[in-house]
């Protein structure tokens, strides 16, 4: 079959667009990691002592640890102690207060990600917190939310202005015991996003957060809270780029939702961090600790993920049914291109009676690129009348990339449904043909084709995201036709 | 319309056509037959654009211009239509969609506006109803858990909407009950016209039966023996294929 591809293959020479360096003045501390860093992270954000306690705690409980192998993916090992685990653009003493005091660099930068964020040319009706490195650099719209009592701000300012929700919910999805990669994470993190929405709320606009590394050797730790009380309801999205490096850099998140009785959370994630060169060099490593729990009856949790980036991605979104009738659902498309290697899918823990579950996973394999899927679907004793249903579903374009599912269902309750199904198939030069023989360009050939895969998930995405989402997947797959 | 002069072709390095020469004008149709391995789906595929196949020697013009230099999406928007033999299936794409983006690549080389989706699924609906086809069709995946006798049918539909001036039936009746067969005819009869031309590779007298032929010509390792008008196929359904081999030495 090797010859019969090479018109899919030469369609999959894409290029990365979001591989600049911003050149701007940061205080980055020197590589290494001890109990002096944590400490200067700690002061450098002017945390109360709980949350300096916290990482400690998380950092003693981490050099017990060893990092996870079972997963299909293959790397050089990771040095901790080459790492900055601090780096933040060098602006006036007490960071920006408003939009007028952020550095022009950075604005130019998110613009030029297509990051808008001057309020009066923002996507309607989408706030936006932009990570820049270790801080958050700006968010938009904090008062219209105000005014409904929503709060949403970086991660730092929640811990001194809201210490007492913070304190009360850190750690109560994803303790800092959890594993390898978030217990490193719980030591250093040093921004992100806080959201909280009261109760009976229905957050009136969609929330989002850009995430971008600059500086090099650095890793990016960051910690997104949301929490929705009784009755709320809150769409929030997250977008990622990083700049093209020959080296690896570490990107190790944390993201806990919470959704109490009746509360609905949507979190929706455009992943597009640098992938590494068409041989595999650079690129980021993606570890992300991502799970949301429904604690309250009727809850519902909604994760959709669209992964283009990384060298490696390592990330399972997870929903805690806690609550009866509550529902988590897992809608996921992730590419591996090149030497890209992704292990992601979700897991689903019913533990309330008549929890439901939904998981979409569409995984794209091209070059050399490695996809895996890897979901548990957990229904513990107490669930009754618990339901799951698992779709699985691979498309391979060329002859040298591989697809792999590794489904775990774990059923300890007799009237549990769980059901799964899986498919794999292949973009072949015969159906690329097929569509040129019709008048279509062969790019528009293998978008289409792409996209008709990925329909059932882009559908879960807010419009302009879903717009964006195809626009990203044509990118990291197509590009220089010969 | 079309002319095709002394072309040689490879597979594989093998030869397959050895100096072909076949002249089709517009409002004609013609039929071409012959054994197994005697290189009519080649003939098809090149004219179509297909990879894999390497010219050696000989030209084929399409309106005055050189055929061979265009892509196969140029050759679409020109106007060139290939019903398959075996349409590919597409999962998750809808018959729809790629129809209407077919479609609109051909308008646009026209210089014509593209069609808005109302207007479209009008044109389609009417169109498929002729077809005697099922509206459910347009929104299923591209042939996919199609019939053989639907995927077809199916061809049959996007040369009514896509109305090009030369079309390509590569054994579109094998595989065919009767029935299928004759609404296959009725669509390619409803496009006969003056101004396009018709090319059909096929093996059976049964289609032109249907489809009645101005010319018939048999192909035999990789040239055309013997040229005729409709009792040629007629002759060759009694005779078979043998008496004309070696004709062409």
């Amino acid at each position: 079959m090797a010859a019969d591809n090479k018109d899919v293959d030469k369609l999959l020479r894409g290029e990365y667009r979001h591989g600049f360096v911003t050149d701007i003045e940061s205080d980055t501390v020197p590589p290494g990691l001890d109990e002096d860093v944590i400490k200067l992270i700690s002061r450098k954000k002017e945390e109360p002592a709980f949350m300096l306690e916290w990482r400690l705690n998380a950092y003693r409980h981490w050099l017990t640890m060893k990092e996870p192998q079972w997963a299909h993916l293959h790397h050089q090992p990771i040095d901790y102690q080459d790492i900055s685990y601090y780096s933040a653009p060098k602006s006036k003493k007490d960071g920006p207060k408003s939009l007028a005091d952020v550095d022009p660099k950075l604005l130019e930068t998110y613009e030029k990600l297509g990051v808008p964020l001057h309020e009066r040319a923002a996507l309607a009706g989408v706030a936006v917190d932009a990570v820049f490195d270790s801080v958050s650099v700006a968010t938009t719209f904090r008062e219209k939310l105000a005014e409904a009592g929503v709060i949403f701000c970086p991660f730092s300012e929640a811990v001194k202005n809201h210490p007492a929700l913070v304190e009360q919910y850190l750690g109560s999805v994803v303790p800092y015991s959890d594993n390898f990669f978030a217990t490193l994470n719980s030591a250093v993190f040093t921004d992100g996003s806080f959201v909280y929405i009261p109760k009976g709320v229905r957050c009136p606009m969609e929330l989002s957060t850009y995430f971008r590394i600059n500086a090099s050797k650095t890793g990016q730790f960051e910690r997104t809270l949301i929490v929705a009380d009784e009755g709320a309801y809150v769409s929030y999205l997250e977008g990622c780029t990083a700049p093209m490096r020959d080296e690896n850099q570490l990107h190790a998140a944390v993201v806990e939702l919470v959704a109490l009785k009746d509360a609905q959370i949507k979190y929706s994630t455009v992943q597009n961090w640098y992938p590494g060169d068409a041989e595999g060099k650079g690129g980021i490593y993606n570890f992300v600790t991502k799970r949301g729990e429904c604690r309250g009856e009727r809850s519902k949790i909604s994760w959709t993920q669209v992964e283009t980036g990384s060298a490696i991605t390592w990330k399972y979104p997870s929903c805690v049914l806690k609550g009866d009738h509550s529902v988590g659902e897992f809608y996921s498309v992730a590419v591996a291109n090149n030497y890209q290697q992704a292990d992601t899918g979700t897991k689903m823990l019913h533990i309330g009676k008549n929890t439901r579950s939904t998981i979409v996973s569409k995984g794209i394999s091209a070059g050399h690129g490695q996809n895996s899927y890897r979901g548990l679907v957990k229904v513990a004793a107490g669930a009754e009348d618990a339901r799951n249903y698992t779709q699985c579903d691979s498309l391979l374009m060329g002859d040298k990339c591989g697809a792999h599912t590794f489904p775990y269902m774990e059923a300890k309750n007799p009237t549990a449904r769980v059901e799964h199904e899986a498919t794999t198939s292949k973009i072949s030069d015969d159906q690329l043909f097929y569509c040129r023989s019709r008048g279509i360009d062969p790019e528009d050939a293998v978008n289409m084709i792409v996209n008709g895969f990925c329909k059932d998930v882009f559908k879960e995405l807010p419009m302009e995201f879903a717009v964006e989402a195809q626009r990203l997947l044509a990118v990291t797959l197509e590009g220089a036709v010969g | 319309m079309l002319e095709i002069k002394n072309l040689h072709a490879r597979v594989d390095g093998k030869e397959i056509l050895k100096g072909l020469n076949l002249t089709v004008n517009a409002g004609e149709v013609h039929a071409v037959m012959g054994p197994n391995g005697s290189g009519k789906s080649t003939l098809a595929h090149i004219l179509a654009g297909r990879d894999g196949y390497q010219v050696t020697d000989g030209s084929v013009r399409y309106e005055g211009k050189d055929l061979l230099a265009l892509s196969p999406e140029e050759r679409a928007r020109e106007g060139v239509f290939l019903a398959f033999q075996y349409p590919v299936e597409i999962p998750g794409v809808n018959n729809v969609y790629l129809l209407k983006a077919a479609l609109n690549a051909a308008r646009k080389q026209r210089g014509e506006d593209e069609l808005d989706a109302m207007d479209f699924l009008a044109l389609v609906k009417a169109k498929m109803q002729f077809m005697e086809m099922d509206p459910s069709f347009l929104n299923r995946a591209v042939n996919e858990g199609f019939s053989g006798g639907e995927k077809k049918r199916n061809e049959i539909l996007q040369m009514l909407v896509l109305e090009p001036k030369l079309v390509l039936l590569d054994e579109t009746d094998s595989g065919l009950d009767i029935d299928a067969l004759k609404v296959v005819a009725k669509g390619v009869n409803k496009l006969r016209d003056p101004k396009r031309a018709f090319v059909m590779v096929t093996h059976y007298q049964r289609l032109l039966d249907h489809v009645v032929p101005d010319q018939v010509h048999v192909l035999a390792d990789g040239r055309v023996v013997k040229s005729g008008g409709k009792e040629l196929a007629l002759e060759l359904e009694k005779r078979g294929y043998d008496w004309l081999k070696g004709a062409a030495a």
